[in-house]
């Protein structure tokens, strides 16, 4: 533990600073100090964000020009070349609908379900909501990939395998959202409710004309990672879907990808880039209501 | 109910207020109807389906009772213990490795030295909002034996090409390089977040005690962030036991079966050969696994806390 970021302790003072100072400042030796630190986290930035610069390169360059090296160090105008070969190999704008479909049909149902189940976990008392509330929430420790078999067999005695309610319906139920919901509604003082009920308003009425205002920050949050994680769902979509037509983004790249004789690496890289920047986007725009979504569960350790 | 007689009024007043009241105590059962429906049909029938397939064989009309069959086959399939083996190496390197990052990048971006911290804390989160396919893409691009970026810039500073994908030992590294990079931000920003509710007095205390950053560093912020690290190692543990897309698109499980993992053998033996059964014992092992694991380690990690 001799690297730099020892330093980063020295952001309390010096001794013999008064306490009343170290709230800000800090001394021109830990001035000095800092620096090394700043350009070492500098790297580790430089790391973290060098494939997508890489990435957001080579998907408006030519195929060809992907592996040059030394690397394109900047964009060039093959963009829309490369989107419109990946449009021939993958029907691009369909599989980019198909997952803007799912994911926003999963995302504003997952989001009503929680809401309403939360909303009766953290406000309401009635018989077995221990045992209802231990039971959701003893399916998170189960892995994912145990539902997948029985998953398949009902979709395809349902007839709905290939489908996107195969896709849709298996995500509705978030145990870790409905937890979420019954966290912060809890502390929803009970008056601003009571309040509206001697105005004489119904449970339903209360709920989303006193309730959901309140609570828009936290849906906000929710809804972002519920459609980060449909976004980005790959197993089950793997497997429930058959035809081309029906893939969501991450399956048809997926599927490119692992077909070894495509070697049009310009329009992969230009799908894997659509696929990503909306959430960049997105996260870059929002990144209070992403990072508090994505901690929910942290915090609540 | 029109004839106002007196008896008939007062059934109906109270009546009223009955029938209210059990309106009210449906409600939260009301509310509740989606989330049981929608958690019973596609999440309590699916476990519950799954444990009771995995002691049988054969498909459609033909399945039939295998009791125990199907686990005695594990213990003795060669291809399980590859693939368990290949996930466990995979979690003990990775793992530490990634938290370890993760802790020395949130005191690093923590400390009040440092210029532009929200910069470092957005940019070392980006990798966690990629896609695990994408992210797969991207890294056999950049890793690729010949001329991807990574082994240019290694060739660069005098070091050789690594094999990442065609060695059986490079390609369990490629996926915790791939790994490590999606997840250590992510990490990172949940220590940060411990990291700054732990209160100033405490340090203050310790300074006065006498104690350097390193002391510093073991008696207040490791103790204060447990919690918090329990929570990551327990949650990094368990998702990389369920490793499957990263792999599936980075090295297809192979060279070799090499980065086969517990998740993607499940797949292949229910999805490419159909064989329900054997793939639900394969799902209840991982199953198993993971509770032992995560049990173990809460039990170590909450222990020392006393």
């Amino acid at each position: 533990m001799t690297s730099p970021s020892d330093t980063s302790k020295s952001d309390t003072p010096r001794s013999g600073t008064p306490r009343s100072e170290a709230a800000g400042r800090v001394n021109p030796l830990g001035k000095l100090r800092g620096w090394p630190l700043t350009f070492l986290l500098a790297g580790v930035t430089g790391l973290s964000i060098a494939p997508f610069y890489w990435l957001v390169v080579s998907s408006t360059r030519k195929d060809t020009e992907v592996f040059d090296w030394p690397p394109k160090l900047l964009p060039g105008g093959s963009l829309g070349e490369n989107l419109s070969h990946l449009e021939q190999k993958i029907g691009l704008l369909r599989v980019v609908g198909n997952s803007l479909l799912v994911a926003g049909v999963q995302t504003l149902g997952a989001l009503v379900v929680a809401l309403l189940a939360g909303y009766a976990f953290a406000k309401f008392r009635f018989r077995g909501r221990t045992l209802l509330f231990a039971l959701l929430f003893s399916t998170l420790v189960v892995p994912e990939q145990v539902m997948l078999v029985p998953l398949f067999k009902m979709m395809t005695n349902f007839g709905l395998l290939d489908t996107y309610q195969a896709l849709i319906l298996p995500g509705l139920c978030v145990p870790f959202a409905v937890f979420l919901m019954r966290q912060s509604l809890s502390s929803l003082p009970d008056e601003l409710l009571d309040a509206a009920r001697v105005d004489g308003a119904g449970e339903f009425r209360v709920l989303f004309s006193v309730v959901v205002p309140v609570m828009r920050p936290v849906l906000a949050a929710l809804s972002i990672f519920l459609f980060l994680g449909s976004w980005n769902q790959f197993v089950w979509p793997l497997i429930a879907l058959r035809s081309p037509g029906m893939h969501t983004l991450p399956v048809a790249l997926a599927t490119l990808h692992g077909n070894k004789s495509n070697t049009d690496y310009g329009a992969i890289l230009s799908g894997t880039a659509l696929s990503t920047l909306p959430m960049m986007v997105l996260f870059l725009v929002l990144q209070r209501q992403f990072i508090s979504g994505l901690l929910a569960g942290a915090t609540k350790g | 109910m029109s004839a106002a007689s007196p008896p008939a009024a007062l059934a109906g007043r109270s009546a009223a207020p009955r029938r209210s009241r059990l309106r009210r105590a449906a409600v939260p059962y009301l509310l509740l109807a989606p989330a049981l429906l929608t958690f019973g049909v596609f999440k309590a029938y699916p476990v519950v389906e799954s444990l009771l397939l995995s002691f049988t064989t054969g498909s459609g009309a033909a399945t039939r009772d295998a009791g125990l069959a199907n686990y005695r086959r594990l213990l003795d399939d060669p291809l399980f213990w590859t693939a368990l083996s290949n996930t466990g190496e995979i979690l003990v390197i990775q793992v530490p490795l990634m938290l370890g990052l993760a802790l020395l990048m949130a005191v690093g971006i923590n400390s009040a030295l440092v210029r532009w911290r929200t910069v470092w804390r957005l940019g070392v989160f980006m990798p966690s909002v990629t896609g695990l396919v994408a992210t797969g893409v991207i890294f056999a691009y950049l890793l690729k034996t010949d001329d991807g970026a990574v082994n240019r810039v290694l060739n660069a500073v005098g070091l050789p090409s690594v094999d990442w994908l065609g060695q059986p030992v490079w390609a369990r590294m490629a996926v915790v390089v791939v790994l490590t990079w999606h997840y250590t931000g992510y990490n990172a920003v949940i220590y940060l977040a411990g990291l700054q509710s732990i209160p100033r007095e405490l340090y203050e205390a310790a300074m006065v005690d006498g104690a350097g950053p390193i002391r510093r560093f073991t008696s207040v912020t490791v103790p204060a962030l447990r919690p918090v690290l329990l929570f990551t190692v327990v949650l990094s543990t368990i998702g990389t036991l369920q490793l499957f897309d990263e792999p599936y698109v980075l090295t297809g499980g192979g060279p070799d079966n090499a980065t086969l993992t517990v998740s993607m053998y499940l797949y292949q033996n229910g999805f490419r050969y159909y064989d329900f059964g054997y793939a639900s014992a394969v799902a209840y092992a991982l199953t198993l696994l993971v509770t032992v694991l995560g049990a173990v380690q809460m039990r170590l990690m909450g222990e020392r806390d006393k």
